[in-house]
């Protein structure tokens, strides 16, 4: 009975690296026919052949740094406030419970929030900030959760040794605890980022459009008249992003695409995969690290 | 000197003001969704009344001929959920077992990572997997499945949970003190008495916890379902034909060219209201729980 246990428990255990394997090959095999440099080159097409991710993974570069610049600064800093600055009382009580409850909202949710506050409310359109803005929010919970357990993790005598320096709050937090929590903070900073750069519902809920040939205007050009040009306007342009052209080709029936959409998934799978690699094999390094 | 103590002094002030507002902009978060919500949801019930959209057993708010039951999307989305937690509750607590009972401290910190990329594959991915791999394999033993069905979508979504389940039941067994096994084992337990009548109820509050979470994220999933299992209401229970989740439907009109101000985009807001408020309710729930556990042993 015991020994059967054993081995039921070894095949739950490996089912899910058997679909995971499964999923691979099954993608790799769809894929092949299209990964040619083309594909990475060519605006999406009416015929499949031609089609490309182009505009997709330019936009998944704007969107995620969009997404970053808002993200990582709110959560790390809202993070910081929990763990080191707030006290022990009902405002922090309810700023705790309400986090825990937006980790826990369907990322879908985030999309009507984009839709009605960003697109309607805020005039954005259906732009790269909308989008942006949008993801950010939705990530936020997930750096902020990282962020309290990297400070979590740092000993309390560290503060005290620097306290008893006579350093300020600030300056124990800013030069003793973020530089020693500053591996698993990158850690949770890049695990957010690989949810974020997969998500497609809320973006599609903002009605990001599937069919985009061109690309968000350049934040720097040069012409031979003006010089050297820096522009903003390329945040207010619409996009697409990976995992909305690969909806797009999905459910689309000629078979031609869905094997575009099985290279493009290659691209995304290999992206989120090297993103989690990285971040397990930090958190293994720092976790090395031991007071 | 006493000039730049006071410079300090209101340097640090201001820092800590800085990093609140920070925290307070998650409560903004909140209160923006519920608004958003909620302006839209009330207008649509202006049009709609409450009987209507909990009653009615048609959902064709698309259609000429408008019917606004809510029913066939709830239908839609217990079926798909319960077909995932079938999957999931079996395999993530039976693999949580496994690596907090049985594996060796090693194997464990190896298989662990592996088990959580699975929660790192984007969703999309697990849709055409759905789609286009387990549909067309299941066909072969079950020929009345159609293209689209909750069948597949719900296995797949299954998958997905499972580091979700295994994860948080295995957190709730590790934090099971040590002295309860060895007094079972002292007492002439073999390994499976002890994990399914000493640990297992020991932990029942976290595990518990992890299986309401699960139900939480099922309901919430939106591509599976959008790609998967087709994108017709129907009020049903059968596994094997096309339904529509209430996500799914969100993404069904977030496709077309729905013009604000419609009764059409309007639905999608109360869509959503209910899906918030489902979520919620099961969120508190498994909050409230894992706090319960925490606190049993720490």
């Amino acid at each position: 009975m015991d020994a059967f246990f054993k081995g039921l428990g070894l095949f739950c255990t490996f089912i899910g690296l058997v679909v995971l394997c499964v999923l691979l090959v099954d993608i790799i095999i769809d894929s092949l026919p299209r990964l040619k440099k083309d594909f990475f080159l060519n605006f999406p097409s009416r015929k499949p052949e031609e089609a490309g991710i182009l505009s997709a993974w330019v936009g998944t570069i704007w969107i995620m740094v969009v997404t970053a610049i808002f993200a990582l600064p709110l959560g790390i800093g809202s993070g910081i406030y929990l763990e080191e600055y707030a006290g022990k009382n009902r405002l922090t009580n309810f700023l705790e419970l309400n986090i825990a409850n937006l980790a826990g909202v369907p990322s879908v949710i985030y999309g009507l929030l984009g839709l009605g506050l960003f697109v309607r409310y805020m005039h954005l359109g259906r732009s790269v900030l909308a989008g942006g803005l949008t993801l950010a929010l939705l990530i936020l919970p997930v750096i902020i959760l990282s962020t309290r357990e990297a400070l979590r993790a740092v000993p309390f005598s560290i503060r005290e040794g620097s306290f008893a320096l006579g350093a300020t709050k600030w300056q124990t937090v800013r030069h003793q605890v973020l530089p020693a929590a500053f591996g698993n903070i990158l850690t949770g900073i890049i695990l957010a980022m690989s949810r974020a750069i997969g998500e497609t519902a809320p973006l599609i809920t903002i009605g990001a459009l599937t069919y985009i040939a061109f690309l968000p205007q350049s934040p720097i050009s040069s012409s031979p008249f003006t010089g050297l040009e820096f522009s903003l306007r390329g945040f207010l342009d619409p996009f697409t992003v990976l995992p909305i052209q690969i909806f797009n080709w999905i459910s689309r029936p000629q078979k031609g695409f869905s094997s575009n959409a099985a290279a493009a998934i290659l691209v995304l799978l290999v992206l989120t995969l090297a993103m989690n690699a990285l971040a397990i094999i930090l958190r293994h390094r720092y976790q090395k690290k031991t007071w | 000197m006493r000039r730049r103590k006071l410079v300090l002094k209101i340097k640090e002030m201001l820092i800590e003001r800085l990093l609140l507002l920070c925290s307070l902009l998650s409560v903004f978060t909140t209160v923006g969704i519920i608004l958003v919500l909620a302006s839209e949801t009330f207008a649509f019930f202006r049009e709609v009344s409450v009987f209507e959209f909990l009653t009615d057993t048609e959902w064709t708010p698309l259609f000429v001929k408008k019917h606004f039951g809510i029913m066939p999307l709830l239908a839609g989305t217990f079926l798909t959920t319960v077909i995932a937690l079938a999957v999931a509750i079996p395999v993530g607590l039976i693999s949580a077992i496994f690596l907090s009972e049985y594996s060796s401290l090693k194997l464990r910190n190896i298989i662990k990572p592996v088990i959580e990329i699975l929660a790192a594959v984007p969703t999309i991915v697990y849709g055409y997997f759905a789609l286009f791999f387990l549909t067309p394999f299941l066909k072969t033993f079950i020929p009345g499945l159609s293209g689209m069905n909750a069948l597949s979508s719900g296995i797949v979504m299954g998958i997905m949970i499972v580091p979700l389940v295994c994860s948080l039941s295995e957190d709730a067994m590790r934090a099971v003190p040590m002295g309860l096994r060895e007094g079972a084992y002292a007492l002439g337990s073999t390994r499976l008495q002890v994990a399914i009548k000493i640990v297992v109820p020991a932990a029942l509050s976290g595990i518990t916890a992890a299986f309401i979470l699960s139900i939480s994220r099922a309901i919430g999933e939106t591509m599976i379902v959008a790609i998967a299992a087709g994108q017709q209401p129907r009020l049903t229970l059968n596994p094997l034909v096309p339904v529509e989740t209430i996500t799914a439907f969100i993404v069904q009109v977030s496709l077309g060219d729905t013009p604000h101000g419609t009764i059409e985009y309007r639905t999608i807001f109360a869509c959503g209201m209910m899906l918030f408020v489902l979520t919620f309710i099961f969120n508190v729930i498994s909050f409230r729980l894992k706090k319960r556990f925490q606190e049993v042993y720490e």
